[in-house]
């Protein structure tokens, strides 16, 4: 069963592997829109790589159709840019051949959540080992102005503009629903927190999805305003970290409290309620990863940010797909062929 | 009483009963015996496309044609010599097919007042004049097992489940075929049930000597053996047959084997064989649609793969941009088309051959591919491995055409000795220096293949178009075209690496006979039939469509007449016409079913009498004449 592959691809890495940011830039112009939230992603992905200790031409980066499709070209890795809605099978196809790569992809809010819709609720519940960056900017923007699958009701837009009459998916609870085990969100304000996303996504063994709010200067300018930008996040969302409470607030007076499976906003003041009546954020805990993701559209309640999800309950289907070769093979043997031409039943001439 | 033996050239059994009667099975086993016994087999699984259609209803028929012979057997069989019937609405359905004289073998307890009345019979046909000029014996099998069971003891419920054993007893006993093979293979099937295979063999051979000491049977038939080159032999179908090659192309190329598919009439076998071949290293991926079926493919002929996946039309069709992606990516895929008839789901059981247009040209943009076609059951094991050489010597996508009929007939395969087959060369890229990732071979156009993994040759590709050579994006339009023309020559350049066409019979002359596909074996057996009648035609069968072979337009125009089969409306005789102004006679079928060699052989004898036309068509014939036949 060995392969010529086996011999190309596993020679040990000749040379210096140590890197900096400066390594992952190949030499090409980048060519988003300037103040485009999805540079804002290149550069915390871009210093990540160094760090986590992969020959560069182990990792992959894999994309499908939209702004946030040019991202390979930007990454002096190996890169695919593939087709509009299909870089989850593209990738799913390549890490499951080869398991020995970090494979990324990068896709948007069109291109995952809409034509490559299907793909992605199976690519949760398959937990094929990858990291899905997912720039949602709310819009279609490289068909200059359309509403998207995650473009709020009433949103005007090219296509919608008397408003858009859909209501949008909620992208880390669809995440959830079809069962991946990694699922957080992040936005392009922040370069280091989005750089720790990665790196917790990357080391997530299993599918990890990272929605990132990502701005269109161009055709949304704003839209994520609230809870990116410094004056108003810190009252508009709360970072989620496991195992500390769900503190949020510029003066961190706020928590987040379950009336049952409600969460409810507390003031934290002298008198009235304390830290110990705020929830504490458990990353394992599958129900209330749901009831987080479903804080997302509630105007009276804080977005919810960071992990919202990280359990390695179920193992990567790449490994069963090994395991299940592995398990035939020591029960049969290497597969003999002439045996497999011989058929189950044979005569001669 | 006194046997009387008589031997024969060629015979075709029909089983015929209801979906969950197990036709499919004793046809299976019927035809692996043919081939044990030294006959060359071809056969015919026609069932329908419900799991358990009700019981006893006509569309409901599941039925399996066994053509055998110690002559050169290249069809199903034209008419049916032998009919087994189950039951009153297998008998309706296919009696038209029995020659006259032909034995028919009929289950009477299928024939009650219920039976008849689904079948839509107003009287009982069994007691019926029209049956007269058919040999009809009929057995109440149930009964008759029920004796031969009366020294064993197993439950009645499981002893009537063996009926079509019985039957396929009788069919022996008429072939005078060995029961050994049948046997062990039921011995292996039901490992472990004892009594499963006691009632199995017990009613095998119960079959055998009922029909034995019954004295309405008295004539046995010989076939004797094939003049097959010797060695060893299997019985396998097209869907098999690209199984094993696929895996044996992987092994001969030194690549892991990746199938990304999707679950569809009638390529899904494909699939099912290569999902069991886990201790060969193989890896498969049953995708959430055709779709992600191809482009988790791609992804794996991205990683060094040898990357395949299978399908049937409307799959097709909706892998038809992932297909573009992997021209403009200049991957190595195979890509298996089982075709069916269509459009839409059309007959999803049904055999056509009215893919090859979407086959050819189905995509948006320039985009060129080469396309195969699998002649018969056995040949697509040698096209699958063409396929593999072809997509990894030229890095291309690569449009595997096989259909219904073979992907699910049987036939005997001459087993290669796997260490004599050529190993297939990837083009894989070794010098990082100098790599760019569409730098070509000059000789072949292929780009080199370089891996994830393979340190300094890290480069991003995809469907955007790239400039030669370096491979960064560009939209220049000077370079749009050079690299459209540069795809296009590639594809064409492999013509001078496939095998001319051959031509039997005349190398010139009046009329030519030209197939491609499946139907190889109708065009063949009608080529050989006429000749022996003293006509003069001659017979040439495509494998390559794209390119074609280089020979293609000299031979047609010897010819003054070129006649194409075709299991749809001319898709291939607009392709030739198109391509060397060759006036094309078409004769087209489109009922679900492989052309019948009679059909051809009889419209080519009625061109042959049309001397007045022998130019046909010409500048002075009328195009009045029907143009197709």
């Amino acid at each position: 069963m060995n392969t010529i592959i086996d011999d190309l691809v596993n020679k040990p890495h000749s040379g210096e592997s140590h890197y900096t940011s400066k390594d992952f830039k190949p030499d090409v112009d980048v060519r988003w829109c300037a103040g485009c939230g999805a540079i804002s992603v290149l550069s915390p992905a871009q210093r990540l790589m160094p760090e986590l200790g992969i020959p560069k031409e182990k990792i992959v980066f894999i994309s499908g159709i939209g702004c946030s499709g040019r991202f390979p070209y930007y990454m002096d890795t190996y890169g695919f840019h593939g087709i509009h809605g299909r870089a989850l099978p593209i990738a799913s196809g390549l890490k499951i051949a080869r398991p020995d790569l970090s494979v990324w992809v990068v896709t948007g809010d069109g291109d995952n959540m809409s034509i490559g819709g299907n793909h992605f609720i199976h690519a949760c519940r398959r937990n094929v080992d990858m990291n899905v960056l997912m720039f949602n900017n709310e819009v279609y923007s490289l068909t200059k102005g359309q509403y998207s699958p995650t473009s709020h009701r009433g949103q005007i837009t090219k296509s919608s503009p008397l408003g858009a009459l859909d209501d949008p998916f909620n992208p880390v609870a669809l995440a959830l629903g079809a069962s991946a085990t990694f699922v957080a969100r992040g936005h392009d304000k922040d370069r280091q927190q989005l750089q720790n996303l990665l790196l917790q996504a990357h080391q997530h063994k299993g599918f990890s999805f990272v929605e990132i709010y990502t701005n269109c200067r161009i055709f949304n300018d704003g839209a994520f305003d609230l809870y990116t930008n410094a004056e108003t996040r810190e009252d508009h969302s709360v970072w989620l970290e496991h195992g500390k409470p769900m503190v949020f607030g510029k003066q961190k007076n706020k928590g987040i409290k379950l009336d049952g499976f409600r969460p409810t906003v507390i003031e934290l003041t002298e008198g009235g309620h304390s830290i110990n009546d705020v929830l504490i954020h458990d990353e394992k805990d599958s129900t209330l990863a749901f009831i987080l993701a479903n804080m997302t559209y509630a105007e009276t309640l804080p977005r919810p940010m960071g992990v919202i999800q990280n359990h390695t309950d179920r193992s990567s289907y790449e490994d069963r797909v090994v395991e299940q070769i592995q398990h035939e093979v020591e029960e049969k043997g290497i597969g003999n062929l002439e045996n497999l031409l011989l058929g189950s039943s044979h005569w001669e001439i | 009483m006194e046997k009387i033996i008589e031997h024969l050239n060629e015979v075709t059994v029909r089983f015929a009963g209801d979906s969950g009667d197990g036709m499919q099975l004793i046809g299976t086993q019927f035809s692996d015996t043919a081939g044990f016994a030294g006959n060359e087999v071809n056969t015919f699984p026609d069932y329908p496309s419900e799991i358990r259609a009700p019981e006893g209803t006509l569309y409901g028929v599941s039925a399996f044609q066994v053509h055998f012979g110690s002559k050169h057997i290249t069809t199903s069989g034209d008419f049916v010599d032998v009919l087994v019937a189950m039951n009153a609405a297998s008998l309706k359905v296919n009696l038209a097919q029995v020659r006259e004289g032909g034995i028919v073998i009929v289950n009477t307890e299928g024939f009650d007042d219920r039976n008849l009345k689904l079948a839509g019979y107003a009287r009982n046909p069994l007691e019926d004049v029209g049956l007269a000029k058919y040999h009809v014996f009929a057995v109440d099998m149930s009964k008759e097992l029920k004796k031969a069971f009366i020294e064993v003891e197993l439950p009645s419920k499981l002893i009537q489940k063996t009926r079509n054993i019985f039957a396929l007893g009788i069919t022996y006993w008429l072939f005078n075929r060995p029961l050994d093979p049948t046997v062990s293979w039921i011995n292996k099937k039901f490992k472990g049930k004892e009594d499963v295979i006691l009632a199995n063999v017990h009613a095998l051979q119960g079959g055998w000597n009922f029909a034995e000491k019954n004295p309405d049977f008295r004539k046995q038939y010989v076939i004797d053996k094939s003049k097959l080159p010797p060695g060893k032999y299997r019985s396998i179908t097209g869907n098999q047959a690209v199984a094993l090659g696929l895996v044996v192309a992987a092994t001969k190329a030194h690549l892991p084997l990746f199938l990304g598919s999707y679950p569809i009439t009638p390529a899904t076998d494909i699939l099912h064989a290569i999902s069991g071949y886990k201790q060969y290293g193989v890896k498969h991926l049953q995708a959430e649609d055709e779709i992600a079926a191809i482009t988790s493919a791609i992804g794996a002929a991205f990683g060094g793969s040898l990357a395949v996946t299978t399908t049937s039309g409307p799959g097709l069709s909706l892998k038809t941009e992932a297909i573009g992606l992997a021209i403009m990516t200049e991957l190595p895929l195979i890509i298996v088309d089982v075709q069916r008839a269509g459009p839409s789901t059309g007959l999803p059981t049904k055999t056509e051959q009215s893919d090859l247009m979407q086959a050819m040209y189905g995509r948006h943009g320039e985009a060129p591919i080469p396309v195969l076609a699998a002649a018969s059951s056995a040949d697509c094991f040698n096209m699958t491995l063409e396929a593999a050489r072809i997509a990894l010597k030229y890095m291309t996508p690569v449009m595997l055409l096989t259909d219904g009929y073979i992907g699910q007939a049987s036939e005997p395969w001459r087993i290669p000795d796997v260490d004599k087959l050529p190993d297939i060369a990837p083009n894989f890229a070794a010098d990082p220096s100098t790599f760019k990732p569409y730098v070509r071979n000059p000789e072949t156009l292929g780009r080199l293949w370089a891996i994830p993994g393979m340190q300094g040759m890290e480069h991003r590709i995809g469907g955007l178009e790239k400039e030669d050579g370096s491979g960064v994006v560009s939209h220049d339009p000077i370079n749009h075209q050079k690299m459209v023309e540069l795809r296009q020559k590639k594809v064409d350049g492999i013509a001078n690496d496939i095998p001319d066409l051959d031509v039997m019979g005349e190398a010139k002359g009046d009329l030519l006979l030209l197939s491609w596909g499946s139907t190889y074996g109708a065009a063949n057996n009608a080529y050989e039939n006429l000749r022996s009648q003293g006509q003069k035609v001659s017979f040439a069968h495509l494998r390559y469509l794209n390119p074609f072979p280089k020979n293609l337009g000299d031979v047609l125009h010897r010819f003054d007449r070129v006649v194409i089969p075709e299991l749809n409306l001319g898709q291939l005789k607009n392709l030739i016409q198109a391509k060397y102004l060759k006036r094309v006679i078409g004769i087209n079928k489109v009922q679900g079913k492989p052309f019948k060699a009679i059909e051809l052989e009889e419209k080519i004898s009625v061109l042959l009498t049309m001397t007045n036309i022998k130019k046909w068509p010409s500048k002075k014939s009328n195009l009045d004449i029907p143009v197709d036949l």
